[in-house]
């Protein structure tokens, strides 16, 4: 597949958290949101409040719905406009099909500290049945939500008259059969189960197994496999905290399952390790059966190595045979059968090595940038700063920087390519180094599973592009 | 402003440095600015580590790159005889006015380094009770300040990548040291629990006394410094691990200490306009 660095955009800005597209009669009580935000720390004036930043964003598996969650807790489920030979400009846009309070703010009285309601992750469920069902987690809570549609309501009580009043029994002089009649669609969703009360440290990612009856949830220091009906109980599965915490060097940053072997899971660590474990083995996976790291190049050893070379981000590729990991400042592809080094690595703004010192000032090279693959596996796209975001066609060879801002490309418009210069002359077009603003990341991208549509975080905007077709 | 009004030369921890010479261009930068670099990471880093005093819980990723960062630059410290000398130099800083330069040594390398964009805000008033850290907070407050009145560093701090970011410059140097660690670290890795008994990420930092010769250019350069500001113990939790280090004691010694002494080689300010002095020369502006 070649890459087509010219995809149309389409951009569609997240709603303004006004709400006015919940249903009423939703069943969620969170109402419209008149939280006060104080964003007097904010440096960067260009969102309206910090609970609007997005911080996750997913495709469903069949592409058709695009779910995202944000600081403040809420979750906003797009829906893919069925395509009509009539519009065949508009064709297939995403609209608002749902919104929902996730997650509250929560106080822990035992440490004195607030737990955040931001949206680490959301996780489709496989479809079965007509209604939606998804993950999603803030620091400490996992939760399972319905999202479902109701175009019909019964009509026609006994006991009580149109308006919900009761109606006196003694009026009541014959008996109908309620009447399901058509109604104005509404979406509503539920929260199904809540996983709670299992992680001490703050939840990275969660990871639905294949098998679609249990999930893992990965903190700090320990990997949680939950089964999705049981709320109660989950069983730890891997667990890194030493026995003294003063010795603590490294930590999990990511897990995911494989895609078609249920029994085997990947975690990344701080340190730059990939860890495949097989869970038939025992109950406590300690013990990897394979370990994918790649060793250092001493030529460019610095006090910062070990914090770029910290895994931000692990997944498997759709046909389970490759592993992906994003770091600091690459991407590398792994082939599950070689640990000692990657397949390939892609650079993805490796401008930024003469800035580490700066970028570790301003804490950005704590930064936690997602990657992602297409539905082929034929392309990686992963994030930046100033709002670009990197594709790398792994047949081709080449790659292309986009930017998602408003500013810069109109709707509709073909994306136009972006370079970064590095030193020297600066062509026309071209940005230089110094001139990036590190407060636009792009951390959070998804990628339809089998169309070429993107849909990118930046900040509190969400762009939707697609290829352009004839 | 600096002793006797003249600038230190800036040499080699191995040569003598002559008091009273004249200021020079840097004559051999790499060594002795690697150091300053070092330092200047090494204090940025125990100032992240101190700044977790929010609302949330932090980051345990985060705060364990950085106590890595922390020790990494230690072990390096060590190796090269740089961590003995300066503890002990700092231990034998006597002078009130030397934890008052602390302050200013916390609050200045930021600045010089155009200061980062602090993530978070600190919280209003001091949430521990001991004393200890009540003043690292009115420090990193102090601190706060500054990097408020600062612009975005990365468009407006072209120098900043420069010292850092001359990585052939500073590679090539820590090459050399390189060798030794790489050696050394493997059994130093394994020792670390034992020898350093209560070596404590989060913590404390326990600094070793041993009595190496102390180098005189390297005792100047660090006597300004306040020595408990480097045990992380009183950084961390203001829990004393080490009777020899003493207390943070910021508020306890403020005198009156109005424009910069010109008395001898411990001038409060001496270090720091040193540092801004060498970052224009190595920034060219």
């Amino acid at each position: 597949m070649a890459l087509r660095d010219t995809s149309s955009l389409h951009q569609l800005k997240s709603p303004k958290r006004d709400l006015d597209t919940q249903p009423p009669d939703s069943s969620m009580e969170e109402e419209s949101d008149t939280r006060k935000i104080n964003n007097s720390f904010l440096r960067d004036h260009n969102y309206a409040t910090e609970a609007d930043i997005i911080s996750t964003v997913e495709f469903n598996s069949s592409g058709e719905l695009l779910a995202t969650g944000d600081k403040g807790g809420r979750v906003v489920v797009f829906q893919r406009e069925q395509e009509s030979k009539s519009q065949s400009q508009r064709r297939g846009e995403y609209n608002v099909y749902s919104t929902f309070q996730s997650h509250e703010p929560e106080f822990d009285y035992l440490k004195s500290l607030e737990i955040e309601e931001k949206i680490n992750k959301i996780k489709w469920l496989p479809q079965q049945n007509a209604a939606y069902f998804l993950l999603s987690t803030n620091d400490k809570t996992v939760k399972l939500w319905k999202i479902s549609e109701r175009d019909k309501r019964p009509e026609g009580y006994n006991l009580k008259d149109e308006d919900g009043r009761i109606r006196d029994p003694s009026t009541i002089t014959s008996l109908r059969v309620p009447v399901l009649q058509p109604m104005d669609l509404m979406v509503e969703a539920t929260a199904r189960r809540v996983f709670s009360n299992a992680h001490t440290y703050h939840i990275n990612s969660i990871s639905v197994n294949s098998d679609h009856q249990t999930y893992i949830s990965t903190d700090d220091l320990q990997v949680n496999l939950w089964n999705l009906e049981i709320t109660n109980r989950s069983f730890n599965i891997v667990d890194i905290k030493p026995a003294n915490m003063e010795e603590l060097t490294e930590v999990i940053t990511s897990a995911e399952f494989h895609p078609q072997q249920c029994h085997t899971f990947a975690y990344s660590s701080s340190k730059g390790s990939i860890r495949l474990c097989d869970m038939r083995q025992a109950a406590l996976c300690d013990r990897h059966c394979k370990y994918f790291e790649e060793p250092e190049d001493p030529s460019t050893r610095s006090f910062f190595s070990e914090i770029i070379s910290s895994i931000s981000d692990v997944k498997f590729s759709h046909n389970g045979r490759y592993l992906m990991t994003r770091d600091y400042l690459t991407v590398k592809v792994w082939d599950l059968q070689m640990e000692n080094k990657p397949l390939e690595t892609y650079q993805v703004h490796d401008y930024l090595r003469g800035k580490l010192c700066s970028l570790y000032e301003n804490d950005c090279i704590f930064d936690k940038f997602e990657c992602v693959w297409n539905g082929s596996d034929s392309v990686i796209m992963t994030g930046s700063y100033n709002n670009f975001f990197r594709m790398f066609d792994r047949n081709t060879k080449r790659d292309v920087t986009l930017e998602a801002s408003r500013e810069n490309s109109k709707p509709r418009a073909i994306l136009k390519p972006r370079k970064v210069c590095i030193g020297g002359k600066r062509r026309k077009d071209e940005i230089s180094v110094d001139s990036l603003d590190f407060s636009k990341k792009i951390l959070h991208t998804t990628w339809h599973p089998h169309e070429n549509i993107i849909a990118v975080a930046a900040t509190n905007n969400l762009y939707i592009f697609q290829d352009k077709v004839n | 402003m600096f002793a006797k009004g003249t600038k230190r030369k800036f040499s080699d921890p191995g040569e003598e440095p002559a008091l009273g010479a004249e200021l020079g261009p840097v004559v051999r930068p790499l060594s002795s600015t690697y150091s300053l670099q070092r330092q200047s990471l090494l204090d940025m880093s125990l100032i992240k580590l101190q700044l977790c005093h929010m609302l949330v819980e932090p980051n345990l990723c985060r705060s364990v790159l950085i106590a890595n960062t922390v020790r990494q630059i230690q072990e390096e410290m060590t190796q090269d005889g740089t961590w003995q000398i300066m503890t002990q130099a700092l231990a034998a800083a006597q002078c009130p006015a030397d934890r008052l330069v602390a302050t200013e040594v916390l609050c200045r390398p930021s600045e010089a380094l155009a200061a980062a964009q602090s993530p978070k805000p600190l919280p209003a008033g001091p949430e521990e009770e001991e004393e200890e850290e009540e003043e690292e907070v009115v420090v990193a407050a102090a601190m706060e300040e500054d990097v408020d009145s600062e612009a975005n560093p990365l468009s407006s701090s072209s120098f900043l990548p420069a010292p850092f970011g001359a990585e052939p410059g500073w590679e090539d140097e820590e090459d050399d040291s390189e060798d030794e660690d790489s050696e050394e670290c493997p059994s130093d890795a394994e020792d670390v629990p034992d020898s350093r008994r209560g070596d404590q990420v989060f913590g404390t930092f326990e600094i070793k006394h041993p009595a190496p010769p102390p180098d005189p250019a390297l005792e100047e350069l660090f006597s300004d410094v306040d020595p408990s500001y480097y045990d992380l113990d009183t950084v961390l939790t203001g829990m004393q691990s080490t009777p020899k280090m003493g207390p943070y004691d910021l508020l306890d010694s403020l005198s009156p200490h109005a424009a910069p002494a010109l008395s001898t080689g411990t001038s409060c300010r001496s270090d720091l306009n040193e540092l801004d002095h060498i970052m224009e020369i190595i920034v060219g502006s």
